[in-house]
Parts: C-alpha cells; structure tokens; sequence
C-alpha cells in the first residue's frame, strides 16, 4: 500500500509543475507505459495474498484514474495556453477597414411610383401601362379634347410628325382610353409612367410622370373620388389627418372637374404637409365625361366614376424635401446617392412604405 | 383674367371684404393666381416744379433741374427731356420709388459728376401712356397748389389675378364674375339697364358678309359714330384700366378695351374715312398680305375670316386690326364693329400664324352671341360722351341666327354624381342666379342655357354648374373600400420591379434620363435602327428619340467623372425606340459601369472592370429573377458600339429565340470619341420583353427536392485545344457525357503562354461525379473519366495534358 501512496505522492506532486508536452508524455510512459510504474505493479495483483489482494487493486485503480485524470487535464492546461499564445500572434489590427462594397440606389421617383403602387393596391387598383408615344386620338379627341379645343394650348405636345398624328403623350390618360377600349367594366386602375411636354425651365421639365387612376363601376360617386383621394394622401404622406381643398376645375374629359390642394406650412425652413394656411395645388380629378364613356364604347347611362392624375415628381419632391425637379433627370451621382433609397427598402403594406 | 374688387362692384352690391372675396372665387372655381397691390410705392410719386435748369457741365443734352417737391430742401434733379424748363410742373420720383414702366428702384446717382437726387418721369415711364418724349406735363393751373402732393390717387382696390378655365369665356368679363358671385350667395348682381340706340340716322358704311364654305364670321354689327374728336380718356377710365394693369392710349381705344373687359364683349374701332367704300367679310385668298397692328406683315393662306375693303384686307376677323383703318388722335369718324366669329375658325387662322392677342383668346372660347348690341350701343354712347358726335343706327348683317340651347336635365342625376343632395328648390335658384331660364316639364327640367355660357351641352354640365355653386366642400367622403378583385400587378410588371431592383442591389445608382437623346451621342448606338426625329424638340440636344439608353447614360456617365468620380456604376429601366408608332419600344435595362475595382485597397490589388464583372452581374440578376443559368446560351455576336472582342450576346436557352441581354466593353472608338476619361467602361442591357415570363406563378411550379447522399468524386483535367474552341462548347460536351453522374462543372484555369503550343490554349477544368443511386467504384470512375476524355478528344480536338 504504502508503494502506492508513494507512487502517488510522487506523481501529483511531478504533475503540478510547468510541463511541457513532452514531458508529461514522458511521465505518461513512466507510469502507465509497458514497464511502467503502475502497469508494473498490475502485473503483480496475482501475486499478492489473497486477503489483500481485493483492497490493494482496488486502491490501485483508484490511483490509476487519478494520475490519468491528472494527465489529461494537464495536457488540455498546456493546449489550450499554446493555442492562446498561438491566437495572440495572430491578432490584427481590427480597426482596419473591412472589404469595400458599393451600395446601389434606387431612383426616388421609382421608389415613389412603388410607394403609390402598394397603396392603391390595398383598395383594389391594378396597375396599367400604355406607350410613351401616342397617337393624336388617344391623347386629345378621344379624351373629349377635339383640334382646335383651346385646353390643348393647356399641353406644349412634342410631336413626331409633321401632321400632328404621332406625339410624345402629353398625360397618362390615354391609358383609360387603351383600358377600357381593352376590357369591359368595371374598371379600378393605375397608371404610373413618363409623359412629356414642350416645357422646361427651374419649376417644369420636358419629361416628367404622372399616375392616372380610373374607377368606373355602376354607381361610383364623387364622394367615392374625395374618399379614395383623401385616404391615398394620407397613406402616401403617413400621416393621420389631412387638410384637403377640393376645388371646381375644368378639364375636358372630366365633369365635373376639380383640382386638390394641401394644406401645408413652413417650419423652420422645412415644409410640413397636412397643416398650415398654405394651399399647395398636387392634383386634378373629377368624374370621367360622358362623351370619353361614348368614345370607350361604355354606356354612360350604366356607368360612371372618377378618374384622377397626379404628379408623381411633385410628390416625390414634397415627400421628401427635394427643391429641384431638375435634379431629377440630371444624374448626378451625389444626388442619386444622397436621395436614393436602398433596393432592399420595397414599399410594402405590412412593414409600411418607407422606414 | 386682371380684376379689382372695384371694377367688381360696379355689377355687385356687397358688403363683405375682400378676404371673403377672394375665397369665394377660388371655391366656385375661379382660381385666384395672385393679389397684387399696385399703388405700392405710388404714393412716392410727388407733383413738382422746376425752378430752374442749367445745362450740364459735362452733358450737352443733359440738364441739372432745381425742382421743388414742396419740401424745405430743393431738389438736384439731373434731367435730359428738352421740355424740362424753368416753371414746368411735372412728377417727381425721388431715390427708393420703383419706376411703373421697368420696375427699377431708384437711387442717387452720379451722372457725369453731377448727383442726380431722384428722377423726373415721362408718362410712359409711368405707364400713363406711350409717350416717351419728355417728361410728363401738368397744367399748372390745375396742380399748381398741389406740389409735394402725391401724384397717383391711392387706390385701395388690389390687383386680383383669376385663373379661367377655357371652358368659361363668361368670366372673362367682369359681369360674368360678378354673376358667379351673386349665385353662390357673395353679393347681388345690379340690374344695369341697358340703354338703347334711337337715332335715325342711318349707318352709311355698307357691310356684307359673303355667303361661303368655311365663313368664319356668323354676324356683324356696326354702328358709326360721326363728328368725334378723340382725346386722351377722362380719368375715371384711365383709373380703371390702370387699375388692372393696362395702359391708357386714347378714348377710343380705352372705351373698346373697357367695353371688352366689362362685359367680355371685343370690339373693333376703324377710322371710318379710310375704308374705301364698303366692309366685306369674308375668306382670304393665298398670298394677301396686311400690316397689324403690331406692326408685323402678315401673309395670309386661303380660308381665314379677314374684314376687307375695296382696297384689300382692313384685318383679321376677331384676331388682329390693320394698320391702315385704325383709329388715330385725328380721327373724326369711328365705325365700330361687334361681331361673331367661329371659335374654330379664330384658333385655326391664329394659330398658323402665330398670333396672340385679347381678342383671339376670347373669341375662340366663344362670345355671347346676343351681345352685339349691348356692346355697340355701350361703346357708341361712351365715346359720345367722351369725344362728342353723333351715333348712327345700329346695323347688323348675319349668315345665321342664333338660337338659345335646350337641355332636358333631370334633377335625380346631381345625386347620382355627387353622392349628396340639394332640394330641388335651391337648384331652381341657382340656374336662376346663373341665367338659366328653368320650366318644369313633369320630374325633368326644360332648361334654356345664357347666350353667354357655349360650355353647357349636357345635363352633366349642369350637375357641374350646381356643385360648382354648392360647394365641393358638401361632397361627402365615402371610404374606399380594402377589397383586391384583380391582382395589382402583372407577371412582366413584378418582373421590371424585381430586375430594378436586382440590378440595383449590385451596386448600381438608379438613374431616370430623358426619353429623347442627342442625335450625336444617339448615332453610336442605334445600331439598325432608324433615327426617330421629334419635329419640334426643345433642343436639338434633345432632338430624337433615344434607340438605346446608353446614348444618356454615357452622357451623363461621362459628367459625373468629369466631377471627379471614378469608379461608378449606374443603370436606368425604362423605354427605348425603335418606331415612331404607338408600341414600337422596348423596355430596356441598361447598365454601365466605369473605372476600377479595389481602387488603393490595402487589402487587394486594384484592376479595371471587365466584362467578367459585367457578365456576373447580368447572368447573376437573371438567375436572381428566376432563370436557369445551366440553360444560357452565350455567344460573340454583338451590337458594333461594344467591343468586338470583348462583348457577348445570352440567349436564356440554346433555342435561340430573341436576345436576353447584351454585355461587355464598351467600344474604345466611342470612348474616345466623345472623350470620356475613364480607365474602362463595360455595360450591359437586358431585354425585359424578351425575357420569356414562366407560364405558372411559383407556388404552382412543381419542384422536385431531390439530394444525393452517395459520395461524391472531384476529377481534374487539363486540356490543349485549338484557341478558337469556346470554353461553353468544351463544358457542353462534357456534360453532355453522362448527364446523371456529372452533376458540377468547374473551369478553374485558363492559360496560354509557355509550354502551349501557339494558336492552342490550355483550359483546366473539375469535374464533380456522383451517382444518385449507389457509391461509385473506382472502376466506374475511371471508366466516366475515361468516357470524358474520349469525348472530349474526338468531339473538340483538344489533347489531355498529361
């Protein structure tokens, strides 16, 4: 017994010094290697007295386990500080600027238009397109805007011939023309897109875009026109109420016509819309006439509704702060940057339409 | 349309402000454009007196005034009129009034040395009148106690301008206004009586009015009044027409100008002595000429509506007078014209010769045609009153009579359109107010519309004409209801938004450029494409449609590094053109990217963009946007504004059908011709509407999930081939080898140089082999590797490199 507890003494006491690896291999071997201390004395369990012999082996796997306990726990101690010093060899300077990336932008009027999209999805308005070139009927006469109709001077058309026939289309409406020459009513659409007159100076660009909306079913009303405008303004503007001028207007393929104004004032050099004694003219609508009915092969008698255009650079402007329309199509890669949004930033209805 | 609350109340009995005023124009849609106050400043203006001149030192022309401005201090005024002299009374700006005329502010000022403390003013600079000679004269007997008194009468009655929708020429008459007003409840229309011509002299100039196609004139009437003496207006209508910005010139001119303004009723003066014999109205005949009164020559086409005499054209009917029959200061005999001319007529002929004026914007809106007479007789007895002389008859020719509109209206439709109700009685009123004559025939109304209102056509103008007065504040709102039937957007519609904003997530700016382009940038890259001229563009920088974005994008690519910047990529989804009919463009997506990666990076070595950047970003956002990359097919041919050897054409399968997109160095000629410094530019363009679209949504598209879980092997190769081989060939043939166990294809090397024969190339590529259905053995896999080899050998010429 007494071999055993020295043997142990011995070894514990080995164990608790600085190792290195080798060297508690080495201690490993000295005790449990083929001639080793304690696998030596294994080999003499058959020859110890019978009476013994029970308690000397069971002491002797008890020192067994502990030694290697011992050395195990030792060799993860030296481990583990090897791979510490190892790791803080490697240490960089984290500081340092990680790989570069580059962000891309997407364009505020094309955010805009997404912006419009989802909120007039939610009512049921489907999207519609039509060609940026037109012809002179869809654009003018069908829209109850004969030749020689003064509200044609209204549109400085870019034509692309010398007879007038084909022009660059002066407002989105002739896409309720297309649509309902296209289908049968009722209709409930929107249509986002480019448009173009002979204009340009600081407040007025020769391309710009518009988003028309047309809503033709039986018995659609202008109080159906007044509640789908005033609950698009205050989704798009995210705001809770909103001052809103209906006001008689006059165009030739709506009557009645109106234009609507927003309330807005001035706070400390910023513009702040939906409050405020400033009227700010954003649109015009009214109730499509029946003349455009007749020319779309709709019966005036069944149907009626509202039709409505904005100006979606107007809006885009107003929402978000931007002074110039200008800007807009100049390109400049400061001002896309700056007044970009994130592709990853979809207006949606259920995370809302901007952040 | 310029009025003052002033002018208003000569046709208004009101009492409120002009606060409510202004509201209640924009509420029955009379949009007020702007309230501008005129006297500002005015008051300035002093009446003074010379005291005495001396020439200038340093000015022959010029002279140094003492004027009197009713002050203690005498005023140096420098002043270069010849008739500034010693006791003239005149008006006097001093140094901070604004001039009427230029609207410039005065100061002191030194002129030639001598201080100039304010200014002596012409009445032209006062905007009184055209004469721009001398300095104004005032009769001293009359002001001569009123120096230092200011020169302007204050008026309190601001400048108000109204926005009139073409729709209402009524309104372009200060009764028509004060008729809207009284209807909606502002004030009472004055019932003004109309005061009727009894002469018996009979007006001697004839006038005929050829019966013809296409006459543009209905009636004529005239009146002549003999005898007169023209003379400067009397100040009340001076005051009046200043008052609304327009500038007196004689009586009889004035007394036509306030007549029109009045009661939106144009008028025509001629200096009766000067036309020869009678009036013809009639159609013009190609090549006549005229002078206007703007002094312009105008040639004239066949078929437009001229008042004539014996001697040739007097004019252009309801457009423009002539020179030759206007009326002048000496004028003794005047012949008035009211008449009515087709809008239609009026709009062609003024438009073909580009002329604008008063007359023309009224009459192709549509004058009431009753008010012939009101107008004749309301001039005839102004300028009688004013220039003295004797009125004749009133004669009126016409080729057809006028007859009022009726329209059936039943009163159950201004319900139906404006969702709310108002009693039939009030709707009565309001048509009353309106000068609607009203007779109930059952439930309908039988309603005979104002000569003055040729917008009203049907019961839908009606409803319109209620609400307007009602107020579309009384239009409740109905709340939109949340029910989708349709789904927002369509297939090619979610597809343009996914690749805007695939391409976008890349590192791109999204940019909106012009649909038109400059013709020189547009020639680098219509390729087939006609040019796609516009007839009357702003610019001839933007003087064609573009057949192709990159005409702008490189433009302004092109800008942006002339700001400084490098390394840019932008991109813009929208039209380009290849017709000029309705539907022949193409929804492009166009990208280009300049300048280098990793630009002074401390972590990677810095290189230009190349086409394999380009390349990844476009078959990236294609497989993004849903499209199997394994199908792609990829070939060289490509438009000439790309680089011949370093561009490529994807079709989305080996079919063949239309062109996905095309990608690559843009061409260095171009580059350099339009002297763009850049290190590399490489771009691309997708073809959205040759992008086919998948026939089912993806929740239906059945996809089969299947893994194999049996080990896989990696084989290399290297092979020599011929440099003509494409490494998409060599890949096919591989695959095509045995398409159930090759399941990944990999080039990872591609060399020429050293060691590699000239003309051949060395291409090393890892195949990947895995079985679905069992662990291969070694002897299956030398038996596939064996396979490629051959293949590869015989199909491509090419030689393992052993």
């Amino acid at each position: 017994m007494s071999d055993i507890k020295n043997i142990r003494d011995q070894f514990v006491s080995k164990l608790k010094n600085e190792l290195s690896l080798d060297e508690i291999n080495s201690i490993k071997t000295e005790l449990f290697g083929k001639n080793g201390q304690i696998s030596s004395l294994f080999k003499t369990v058959g020859s110890i007295p019978e009476s013994d012999r029970k308690n000397f082996a069971a002491d002797l796997n008890k020192i067994k386990d502990e030694l290697q306990s011992l050395i195990l726990e030792k060799i993860k101690e030296i481990e583990t500080k090897e791979i510490n010093q190892k790791l803080e060899k490697e240490r960089v300077d984290i500081t340092l600027p990680g790989r570069p990336f580059v962000r891309g932008k997407i364009h505020p009027v094309s955010q805009t238009i997404d912006e419009i999209s989802s909120i007039f999805s939610e009512i049921g308005f489907s999207v519609e397109e039509g060609p940026d070139v037109e012809n002179e009927y869809n654009n003018f006469t069908a829209l109850n805007t004969p030749d020689n109709h003064p509200a044609r001077d209204m549109h400085d058309t870019f034509y692309l011939d010398e007879d007038k026939e084909v022009l660059l289309r002066t407002h989105t409406s002739p896409v309720q023309i297309r649509t309902m020459l296209k289908d049968k009513p009722p209709f409930k659409i929107i249509a986002p897109g480019r448009t173009y007159r002979s204009d340009s100076d600081q407040t007025h660009a020769p391309m710009f875009h518009q988003v028309e909306g047309l809503h033709i079913d039986k018995n659609i009303n202008m109080g159906h026109l007044k509640g789908c405008l005033n609950y698009f303004i205050k989704e798009f503007f995210e705001v809770e109420k909103i001052k809103m001028r209906f006001r008689p207007s006059h165009f030739p393929f709506t009557e009645p016509s109106a234009e609507v104004d927003i309330g807005y004032e001035i706070k400390d050099g910023k513009i702040v819309i939906g409050e405020g004694d400033q009227w700010l003219e954003i649109l015009g609508c009214g109730m499509v006439h029946p003349n455009v009915l007749k020319n779309v092969k709709v019966d005036p008698a069944k149907y009626q509704g509202y039709a409505f255009g904005i100006g979606i650079d107007r809006l885009a402007m107003l929402k978000y702060g931007i002074n110039d329309l200008r800007a807009f199509f100049d390109c400049d890669y400061r001002w896309l940057n700056h007044f970009g949004f994130d592709p990853l930033d979809v207006p949606t209805n259920y995370r809302g339409l901007s952040r | 349309m310029k009025i003052t609350f002033d002018w208003l109340k000569d046709h208004l009995s009101v009492i409120d402000k002009e606060e409510k005023l202004l509201e209640k124009l924009t509420d029955i849609g009379l949009e007020v454009e702007s309230v501008e106050n005129l006297s500002e400043g005015l008051d300035l203006f002093k009446i003074a007196k010379i005291l005495k001149t001396e020439k200038h030192p340093n000015a022959d022309r010029l002279k140094v005034c003492d004027v009197d401005v009713g002050e203690k201090e005498i005023k140096k005024v420098v002043c270069g009129a010849p008739n500034a002299k010693e006791g003239l009374i005149t008006v006097y700006a001093p140094p901070g009034a604004v001039i009427p005329k230029n609207k410039t502010k005065l100061v002191i000022a030194k002129i030639r040395d001598v201080t100039s403390y304010g200014m002596l003013c012409s009445e032209s600079e006062l905007n009184l009148s055209e004469e721009s000679d001398g300095i104004t004269e005032l009769s001293s007997s009359k002001y001569n106690k009123s120096i230092g008194k200011s020169f302007f009468t204050q008026s309190s009655s601001n400048l108000i301008d109204l926005s009139i929708t073409p729709n209402r020429p009524d309104c372009l008459g200060v009764r028509g206004i004060a008729r809207d007003l009284a209807a909606s409840g502002f004030g009472k229309l004055k019932q003004i009586k109309e005061q009727k011509i009894k002469s018996k002299k009979s007006q001697t100039i004839k006038v005929k009015i050829t019966n013809e196609k296409n006459q543009g004139c209905f009636s004529f009437g005239s009146c002549l009044v003999t005898n007169v003496k023209n003379t400067e207006s009397p100040k009340w209508l001076k005051d009046k027409l200043i008052s609304i910005g327009q500038k007196p010139i004689s009586a009889i001119v004035d007394i036509t100008n306030y007549v029109m303004i009045d009661i939106n009723r144009p008028l025509h003066a001629y200096d009766a002595d000067k036309i020869e014999k009678g009036i013809i109205v009639r159609n013009s005949k190609s090549g006549e000429e005229f002078t206007a009164l703007d002094n312009k020559n105008y040639k004239l086409e066949d078929d437009m509506c001229v008042i004539s005499d014996d001697k040739g054209v007097l004019g252009l009917g309801g457009i423009i007078g002539g020179t030759r029959s206007g009326t002048e200061m000496g004028t003794q005999n005047v012949l008035i014209e009211s008449a009515y001319f087709d809008p239609r007529s009026i709009r062609r002929t003024a438009k073909k010769l580009n002329i604008d004026t008063d007359a023309k914007f009224r009459f192709e809106r549509g004058i009431d045609q009753l008010s012939i007479e009101e107008g004749l007789s309301k001039a005839a007895f102004l300028i009688k009153e004013i220039c003295g002389g004797e009125i004749s008859k009133i004669d009126i020719q016409k080729v057809s009579t006028f007859k009022n509109k009726i329209i059936k209206f039943d009163p159950n439709l201004f319900e139906k359109v404006t969702g709310f109700k108002i009693l039939t009685k009030d709707m009565l009123k309001i048509l009353d107010n309106l000068g609607f004559t009203c007779k109930k025939d059952k439930k309908v109304f039988k309603l005979t519309i104002p000569s003055w209102r040729p917008d009203i056509t049907q019961a839908i103008d009606v409803v319109e004409e209620l609400v307007r007065i009602v107020g579309y504040d009384k239009i409740k709102i109905e709340e939109p209801t949340k029910e989708r039937k349709k789904s927002t957007l369509t297939q090619t519609q979610k597809l343009f938004h996914f690749l805007q904003r695939s391409v976008a997530s890349k590192g791109y700016l999204e940019a909106i450029t012009w649909s038109f382009t400059d013709a020189k940038y547009n020639d680098h890259f219509k390729g087939q494409n006609d040019e796609l001229k516009i007839v009357n563009p702003i610019s001839s920088e933007l003087g064609v449609l573009r057949n192709s974005i990159f005409s702008n994008l490189i433009m302004y690519m092109s800008k942006n590094i002339d700001r400084g910047f490098k390394d840019l990529s932008i991109f813009e989804i929208g039209p380009t053109f290849f017709g000029k009919q309705p539907g022949e463009q193409n929804i492009v997506v166009c990208g280009l990217a300049a300048g280098k990666k990793s630009r002074h990076s401390w972590l990677e070595k810095e290189r230009n963009v190349d086409v394999f950047d380009i390349k990844k970003d476009v078959v990236q956002t294609l497989v993004e946007a849903g499209y199997d990359s394994e199908k792609f097919f990829i070939d060289d041919k490509t438009p000439d504004y790309y680089h011949p050897g370093k561009s490529g054409r994807l079709f989305l399968n080996r079919g063949k059908e239309s062109v996905a997109a095309f990608f690559g160095e843009i061409h260095p000629n171009i580059i350099k011709q339009i002297d763009m410094k850049t290190e590399s530019l490489v771009g691309f363009e997708i073809f959205l509407d040759n992008l086919k679209l998948p026939k089912k949504s993806l929740k239906d598209q059945i996809t089969k999930y299947s893994i194999s879980d049996y080990q896989k092997s990696e084989r290399d190769f290297a092979f020599i081939v011929d440099k003509k081989i494409n490494v998409q060939d060599l890949v096919n043939v591989i695959s095509n080898v045995d398409k159930n166990l090759i399941s990944n294809i990999k080039v990872f090397d591609v060399y020429e140089g050293d060691n590699i024969p000239e003309n051949q190339k060395s291409i090393a590529i890892s195949v990947t082999i895995q079985s679905q259905e069992k662990t291969l053995k070694d002897a299956d896999l030398d038996q596939i590797t064996k396979s490629i080899i051959e293949t590869v050998e015989n199909k491509t010429g090419a030689k393992i490199r052993s």
